[in-house]
């Protein structure tokens, strides 16, 4: 414990601060009241404030002239230089529309498997391409083209495809879509509703399912797998192939490797036999210009499953 | 400079500081106030925007109170990377009936202003229920429960008619058969003739894939009519607004 008191503190030396007033030439004017002997200093305002707020007023004035500023009746006044937001949207449109004409219809020109060859093309293709992907397609596929397992969105980095994965294949897909009604050449195909339609009972359903777990590799009821080929070569092998390995002219999918478009388990596949599915993607013929899909379908391609 | 000293007369008169203040706060108030009583003017026209179907203004009632604006959007700016991304900037007649409009300032998520048609009912379906199943990086919450809300439209006859007061051009045969109309747009199987006269382009099918009519019939059908009443391949725009 120490027993010093605050007292015994050393203080600093008291500082001296100049006064504020010495190096005015006269002591300010005063405002002339005083209240209680509180009298009051008139200082003006710091020039550079002033004139700043007077430039911001002259400003103000050749805005109103220079661009759109007030508004009247029926719109505001143009201004001189004939200024407007979509104006000026069309234009940075129009050059960069013009930046990239060359490439676009060298695109356009070339054959679809001849893109690849063209290094350049093909760089511009894939870039444009990956941009309107993430725009367009990435909700679905992914941002990285993976598609969304188990909820039907189809993987496009592997080699394993529904519809074929050929340039004109995913060309075509592309441009028209899967199921959707809003185009005649939309791919289309329909598996039946097995168990909803009474096409099978729930038994040979069953069956069908452990057959399709023993073609895919996975665990198995060997007995009911046998009984299950019977039912998959009547059913199902017109569409999907006698081995499983499905048919890209129907859309059918492979059904003899672990890749799986709703999943593989067999509670899955017991529902997609009993109900059947329905994916559908809609065309982009009306939203994308033909240069962009066959920039999209060149990048799909390179993503790692092109055929 | 003898003009500032001008100024010390006005500080020093209570009554004309007033007024001038007055004044200068009345010509702001008119610039800002005026044009909106002949909005009607300034609202460039557009073919094809029609007031929200019955179950479309549900849908946009939900839109609301689940505050869906708060991190979307709907409003495309007139900017080559907006337009690049989500289609033909927005055009104020777009949003005309929308009371209020849903421009929003916050795009946390997407600007919604197009999304109709982008995506299908099972996708919207799927990302109501669990976004984060087809957009790992969203932030977005489940709204999942709305495939367990049914709805049954008592009220909007009345809800339509609100909206009629304060200038949605809803008919009065529009009013009647209000209800109807509530039920028919999500039943493939309804007669839609009247529907579609009255609402031309509505979209009618089984939106959530249920057979009960629920909220997320609504919230689809709203999401898949945003942005798709103009048709932009005949639409000119003026290019002085």
């Amino acid at each position: 414990m120490s027993d010093k008191t605050p007292e015994d503190k050393v203080r600093p030396p008291e500082r001296q601060y100049p006064d504020p007033r010495a190096k005015l030439k006269q002591e300010p004017p005063t405002t002339g009241h005083s209240w209680d002997g509180i009298e009051e200093y008139d200082n003006p305002m710091p020039r550079w404030w002033l004139w700043t707020f007077y430039a911001t007023i002259a400003w103000a004035v050749v805005y109103w002239i220079l661009y759109p500023a007030w508004p009247m009746v029926s719109g505001a006044t143009q201004g001189v230089l004939g200024y407007s937001s979509r104006g000026e949207v069309a234009d940075e449109i129009a050059e960069f529309e013009e930046r990239n004409l060359a490439f676009f219809e060298r695109l356009n020109e070339t054959e679809l498997d001849d893109i690849r060859d063209d290094s350049e093309l093909q760089s511009f293709a894939v870039n444009a391409g990956a941009s309107v992907f993430r725009a367009q397609c990435s909700q679905c596929h992914g941002t990285g083209g993976a598609g969304v397992q188990a909820a039907g969105y189809p993987n496009l980095l592997n080699d394993e495809w529904l519809w074929g994965g050929t340039m004109e294949d995913i060309h075509l897909t592309i441009r028209y879509g899967i199921r959707n009604e809003d185009y005649a050449d939309a791919r289309w195909s329909q598996m039946p509703a097995f168990g909803q339609d009474g096409l099978l009972d729930e038994e040979e359903i069953d069956q069908v399912v452990h057959y399709v777990l023993q073609m895919s590799g996975q665990d198995h009821d060997a007995e009911l797998a046998e009984a299950g080929f019977e039912v998959y070569d009547w059913n199902c092998a017109s569409c999907h192939g006698v081995d499983g390995e499905g048919d890209y002219f129907q859309g059918a999918p492979a059904l003899n490797t672990a890749i799986w478009l709703y999943g593989g388990d067999y509670d899955t596949l017991w529902e997609s036999v009993y109900y059947s599915r329905f994916g559908i993607m809609p065309g982009f013929a009306d939203r994308l210009r033909d240069a962009e899909i066959r920039a999209v379908a060149a990048y799909v391609h390179q993503l790692g499953g092109g055929q | 400079m003898n003009f500032l000293n001008q100024h010390k007369k006005l500080e020093k008169h209570a009554t004309l500081l007033l007024v001038l203040s007055f004044l200068v706060v009345t010509i702001g108030g008119i610039v800002q106030i005026v044009p909106l009583f002949y909005l009607e003017n300034t609202i460039e026209e557009v073919e094809g925007v029609r007031p929200y179907s019955p179950l479309e203004l549900t849908g946009k009632r939900l839109y609301v109170r689940e505050g869906c604006y708060n991190c979307h959007s709907q409003m495309i700016r007139p900017m080559r990377d907006e337009v690049e991304r989500y289609g033909h900037y927005s055009l104020a007649a777009e949003s005309m009936y929308d009371h209020p409009f849903q421009w929003g300032s916050k795009r946390t998520g997407p600007d919604l202003a197009r999304v109709g048609g982008r995506y299908s009912d099972d996708w919207h379906v799927q990302h109501m229920i669990d976004p984060q199943s087809v957009v790992p990086e969203s932030i977005m919450p489940s709204y999942a429960f709305m495939m367990n809300r049914t709805i049954d439209g008592q009220y909007i006859e009345d809800l339509l008619r609100t909206y009629r007061r304060v200038g949605v051009p809803y008919t009065d045969e529009m009013l009647e058969n209000a209800r109807a109309d509530f039920r028919a747009q999500a039943d493939p199987d309804a007669d839609h003739s009247g529907l579609l006269e009255r609402y031309p382009g509505a979209q009618t099918r089984n939106f959530d894939g249920q057979p009960q009519l629920t909220e997320m019939d609504a919230i689809i059908a709203y999401m898949q009519v945003l942005g798709t009443m103009v048709d932009f391949s005949t639409f000119v725009p003026d290019e002085s607004r």
